[in-house]
Formats: structure tokens, C-alpha cells, sequence
């Protein structure tokens, strides 16, 4: 199990908000990540924004993973079948929701917004039912 | 262009934000959802930091009529808590807490190379576009 990181988290979550702070002050739109992905796929004139991000936010990674001088650990325990049922569920989810960690999470949350609340807690709270059931009901992983 | 910079920068700081806060691990995350594992806080100071930060943002706003590059704030204006609203929180949750992957940090995962991301995040991609094809408007 991986070391509680309370710096490298502050200053990461830091840089979200900054980037979410930038999005919503320079272009009006909301930072978040499953609506700007799904705009891609629609119809209408901005996708070359939705595209920027995207583009931006695997380029910004990449500057810090590689940058390290030893890429911290990034340890996936899913199976292939699993993962492909979690992404089908992540994918479809959070468009039906109209949103995930970052459009309710951080920029819902941050507006005072009540649908974001409720929705951030659900997906936390069956997040977190799911994990106790797979690790310590059905004893997988950990 | 000045709009395609903006987005660009945006997007460079959220990654780099996932990328140093460990948030692209998904070990990580699950150890925070594990409560009852070897329990990990670090997934609450990044929604803490970052929370912060855009209510700040937000704030500064709400002063402005418009924001730079736009005529307009695309704010969400829906508040309706209905079903399709819980529903998919739930699909999503329960996602989440299979493999530890939300949107950002699959996306961002993807420089690390891993088969297992990759398939992921091509599935994650299959139920956004599924959820145009077949899903409610």
C-alpha cells in the first residue's frame, strides 16, 4: 500500500484548482474532464477548446511523470475484464450524471452547487462500498 | 487562439496537478476508497487543494460580467436531483471503485504507457460515445 502524501497531494490538488480556476475565468467553461470529452464527440463549435485540453492535460503529465528522475508507481490490480466493465461504467456513468470527480467534485462543490453535492456523494459513497465489498466481502486484491 | 492557449494551459496544469498529487495511481485512489485497508488520505487533500483554489476562482467571477475569451459563463444551470442524475453517479461509483480510475487520471495514466490503461480508457471512450448513441438527451 502506497505512503500518505499530504504535500505532493495539496500541491497537485492545487494545480487543478488552478487549472479549473483558469478555465472558468478565461473561457467560462467548467474543468470538467468527462463533459469535455464528450463534447468532442458532439455536435457544435468547440471542439477545438475541448481538444486543447485534452491534448494539454496528457502533455502536462507526461512533463511531470517523465520528469521525475523515477516515475512514480502507477499499479493497476484490475483484471482485463474488470477494467473493461469499469471503464464501460465510468464512461456511460458519468455522462448520464453529467459529470465525475472534476465537473461535481471540484467545480460543482466549488459553486456551492446542490446537484454536484449530491452527486459527488453518491459516486463516493458507492466508490467506497464497491471497494469494501470487492476487497473484504469477496476478499480480491489488497 | 488565444482561446486554444488558454485551453492548452488549462489542460497542461491539470495534468501535471494528477501527476504530482499521485492521483494517476490507481493504487492510490483505491487506498484511499479502502477504508478499511491501509487507509490513505492523500485523495481528500487533492479534492481539498483543489476545491480551495476554484472556489477562489469562482469568486473572482462572480465580480466579471463575462470571462476574457468569452461572451459568456457556460456555468451549468441545471438543479434538478433526479433519477438519471443518481443513477449515474451510481454507474460511475461503482466503476471508480473497480479499477481506481476516474476521466482525468485515466487520461493522464496514458503516458505511463500500461496495456491496462490503454484498455481502460478505450472503454471508458466506448460508454461516452455509447452513451450518445443509446443513452437519454
Amino acid at each position: 500500500m502506497d505512503q500518505f502524501t499530504p504535500v505532493t497531494a495539496l500541491a497537485g490538488g492545487g494545480l487543478i484548482g488552478l487549472s479549473a480556476a483558469i478555465l472558468h475565468l478565461g473561457l467560462g467553461r467548467v474543468a470538467g474532464i468527462s463533459g469535455i470529452l464528450g463534447g468532442l464527440f458532439g455536435p457544435g463549435p468547440e471542439r477545438g477548446f475541448r481538444l486543447c485540453f485534452i491534448l494539454g492535460l496528457i502533455a502536462g503529465a507526461a512533463l511531470l511523470y517523465w520528469g521525475f528522475q523515477q516515475p512514480p508507481a502507477v499499479v493497476s490490480q484490475t483484471s482485463w475484464p474488470g477494467l473493461i466493465l469499469a471503464g464501460l461504467l465510468v464512461g456511460y456513468g458519468t455522462r448520464l450524471g453529467s459529470g465525475c470527480t472534476s465537473g461535481h467534485g471540484v467545480c460543482g462543490l466549488a459553486r456551492g452547487s446542490l446537484r454536484s453535492l449530491i452527486a459527488t456523494c453518491t459516486f463516493f459513497g458507492v466508490a467506497l462500498i464497491t471497494v469494501y465489498v470487492m476487497r473484504h466481502v469477496l476478499g480480491w486484491g489488497g | 487562439m488565444k482561446v486554444l492557449l488558454t485551453a492548452t494551459l488549462s489542460g497542461c496544469l491539470f495534468g501535471a496537478g494528477l501527476a504530482l498529487s499521485g492521483m494517476m495511481n490507481p493504487a492510490k485512489v483505491i487506498g484511499f476508497l479502502d477504508l478499511f485497508g491501509a487507509w490513505d488520505p492523500s485523495l481528500a487533500f487533492v479534492m481539498g487543494g483543489a476545491l480551495i483554489v476554484m472556489a477562489i476562482g469562482y469568486q473572482i467571477g462572480r465580480k466579471r460580467a463575462r470571462p476574457v475569451f468569452d461572451s459568456t459563463f457556460h456555468t451549468p444551470t441545471g438543479t434538478a436531483i433526479d433519477r438519471r442524475l443518481i443513477l449515474g453517479a451510481v454507474l460511475f461509483g461503482l466503476g471508480w471503485g473497480i479499477a481506481g480510475f476516474c476521466p482525468g487520471p485515466a487520461l493522464a495514466a496514458l503516458v505511463t504507457g500500461s496495456q491496462d490503461i490503454l484498455i481502460f480508457a478505450a472503454a471508458m471512450m466506448l460508454g461516452i460515445v455509447g452513451f450518445r448513441l443509446v443513452g437519454p438527451h
